[in-house]
């Protein structure tokens, strides 16, 4: 197990190497720090003198590493808009997004498990057939247009919910903008939660539905039968737990998608997290703040599936076993 | 001698979508305490589904379409699903064929146990952990204690049907179905593993229906057999009477295919192949591979009735 967790997180760090190398790419090719320090209206032998200054004529290899190692201590550069370190810049952001996908990923846990494994008990029922149906349309159903349509329906039409924003935050351990704490915050995070968990919710119900069918088919699944276990035990020791390993490996890679697709609803939602952030940040040109999201989201990309690789070595006593050995 | 079990007239069918197959058809047999049965007769003949529709687990479409289960005084075809689970792995425990493929491979070996006992006894975890090691050294495996704590690909073939007997035995149960308990081992083990069933079997005095397509292993360890062809019971009797001089053509059959009955050094197989259950012939269902064959064969099903050597076949031809 020891080993596993060693070759897991070298390949993550093989992962932001990688990265690293493609921000730095970005930023040498389209940055151009001496603008976001002065501004525009300096001379052409200034800057000049301020490149070497930088070290902005050594070469890449050095300022590749200078740009790791300032990475490492959490600087990734100056937003030229916000006149600020990018990290707390997006510091300032990541709390809004975090607590998106947290939530979203909280609707998809608490409806897939359940709805999958009705769907695969039951599999000729009404109610699994319209799952079915349902899920089909959410997958092909672009996000941003779920988006407008609950924002149709339950914000302009029924006013049940307010349709952008974050609503009333409260600062936890002093940095973090919390809406989970307030009814306001929950309110305004319902709509986007549902929009964002809207592509990915099917595709965990259809995964739970097909693994846990193939699971109750099994030979073990049948001997626990005629072992006498009660029918509860039978499906969720002998059969959910054998789902649990596709369906963490998948669900690791959807997380980080999840990430992705947060661009999309903050737009729509006008939610100031770091996808909204992105946005504004291509429109500026704001190249720093752009690579910064890009290092900062591959890395919390990165850190995901880690974990979930090491969950998954510890349900998994094939794997966990043969680490030990 | 007690009866323990009586099956009687038991009819399994499958349901298909605008009609049903009958994979088990009027199947009646008795055991007593203790008694050892065979349950033989080709791949596809309807064992499988007889042993399971017994403790009423056929997997669907399959349903128990008629006829009834005498165990412990009471019908087992018509108990509700929890008087059911109560009776499965406590008083009448079964033994898959795969077993590379019977325990989980998610779950220790301990898990698997110990849930079994706790599924059946009043106990604690601790004394449920005791009962399985003693079953462990019953089935002759070391170190027990350490074993409970492994999960199942750390052990053989082998040594995973023993397991799986120890699982077996865990609530001491009245009767074991054992379904081809070898057929998936190793030839080199086969024999062991049949030895410890028999032997298990005699001292804890449990019944056990031997599920197999091997007459041999059949006639070295039960007392009565019943042959089985195309969802029927054609030939049923003592194991020494049936083997020694078998009635029932397809018996006969069967017999001369062994490998000790060879002639030279061919094998003596029966002409032709069982009927797929959608077309099983008008009248007798072997009348097609039978050389008896004559006009009631080809239009009545012939019932199993006791002919004069003793045992009971179902053929027109035999008197
Ligand atoms: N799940 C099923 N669906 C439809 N038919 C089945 C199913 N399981 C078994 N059968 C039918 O029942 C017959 C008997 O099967 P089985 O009892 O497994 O035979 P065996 O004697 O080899 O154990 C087979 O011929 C098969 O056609
Ligand atoms: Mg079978």
């Amino acid at each position: 197990m020891f080993a596993f967790i060693i070759r897991r997180v070298a390949q993550a760090l093989l992962v932001m190497f990688v990265i690293s190398i493609i921000g730095f790419g970005i930023k040498y090719s389209f940055g151009d720090p001496v603008r976001e320090m002065v501004g525009m209206s300096v001379s052409a032998a200034d800057r000049e003198a301020l490149r070497d200054q930088l070290g902005l004529n050594d070469p890449i290899v050095v300022q590749w590493t200078r740009f790791v190692d300032k990475a490492l201590h959490g600087d990734l550069g100056r937003s030229f808009f916000y006149r600020k370190p990018a990290t707390e810049v997006i510091m300032k952001k990541a709390p809004a997004t975090l607590e998106l996908v947290f939530c979203s990923a909280l609707i998809i846990l608490l409806v897939s498990i359940p709805a999958g494994i009705y769907a695969a008990v039951h599999p000729k029922s009404f109610l699994s057939r319209c799952l079915m149906g349902i899920s089909i349309i959410g997958v092909s159903v672009p996000v941003f247009l779920t988006a407008i349509l609950l924002i149709y329906i339950f914000a302009v039409e029924l006013h049940w919910l307010p349709s952008y924003g974050r609503g009333e935050t409260v600062q936890l351990w002093g940095f973090w903008d919390s809406g989970l704490v307030t009814l306001d915050g929950l309110k305004h995070l319902i709509l986007p939660s549902i929009a964002l968990s809207s592509i990915m919710l099917p595709l965990f119900i259809r995964l739970i539905r097909a693994e846990m069918k193939e699971v109750l088919q099994t030979e073990y699944v049948k001997f626990a039968r005629a072992k006498g276990l009660t029918p509860w035990r039978v499906l969720m020791v002998h059969g959910f737990k054998n789902t649990l390993l596709p369906v963490i490996t998948v669900g690791g890679v959807q997380i980080g998608i999840m990430i992705a697709y947060t661009i999309l609803t903050e737009t729509v939602f006008q939610w100031q997290g770091m996808g909204f952030m992105f946005i504004e940040a291509v429109e500026r040109s704001d190249t720093s703040l752009l690579v910064a999201y890009l290092i900062f989201v591959g890395a919390l990309f990165v850190t995901v599936n880690t974990v979930v690789d090491i969950i998954y070595g510890l349900v998994n006593p094939m794997v966990r076993v043969s680490g030990r050995k | 001698m007690d009866t323990l079990l009586d099956v009687r007239n038991l009819t399994v069918k499958f349901a298909l979508r605008d009609s049903a197959l009958t994979a088990v058809n009027n199947v009646s047999f008795t055991l007593n305490r203790g008694e050892r049965l065979g349950l033989v007769g080709e791949s596809g003949a309807g064992k499988s589904v007889t042993g399971f529709s017994i403790i009423n687990l056929v997997s669907k479409p399959g349903f128990i379409a008629d006829g009834s289960v005498w165990f412990d005084g009471r019908d087992l075809a018509t108990l509700s699903q929890e008087e059911m689970r109560k009776v499965r792995g406590n008083r009448i425990s079964m033994i898959f064929q795969d077993p590379m493929m019977t325990l989980n491979p998610v779950l220790t070996i301990g898990t698997q146990m110990v849930e079994t006992v706790l599924a059946h006894r009043n106990v604690s975890k601790a004394e449920a952990e005791a009962i399985a090691m003693d079953k462990l050294r019953k089935v002759y495996i070391n170190s027990p204690e350490k074993r409970l704590k492994q999960y199942p690909h750390e052990f053989s073939g082998g040594m995973r049907q023993r397991i799986v007997i120890a699982i077996a035995l865990l609530t001491d149960p009245a009767l074991i179905i054992a379904d081809e308990p070898t057929t998936a081992l190793d030839v080199t083990i086969q024999a062991e593993i049949m030895d410890l069933l028999l032997e298990l079997c005699r001292t804890e005095d449990m019944g056990l229906i031997l599920i197999t397509h091997d007459l041999g292993v059949v006639s070295q360890v039960t007392q009565k057999v019943a042959v089985m062809y195309a969802g029927s019971i054609v030939e049923l009797g003592e194991t020494e009477q049936v083997c020694s001089n078998p009635q029932h053509p397809y018996t006969r059959g069967l017999i001369a295919a062994l490998p000790e009955a060879a002639t030279g050094s061919r094998l003596n197989q029966i002409p032709g192949s069982m009927p797929n259950l959608a077309e099983i012939p008008v009248g007798c269902a072997f009348n097609n591979r039978c050389e008896l064959g004559k006009g009631a064969c080809f239009t009545t099903v012939p019932q199993l009735e006791r002919k004069q050597s003793g045992v009971f076949a179902a053929c027109h031809e035999l008197e």
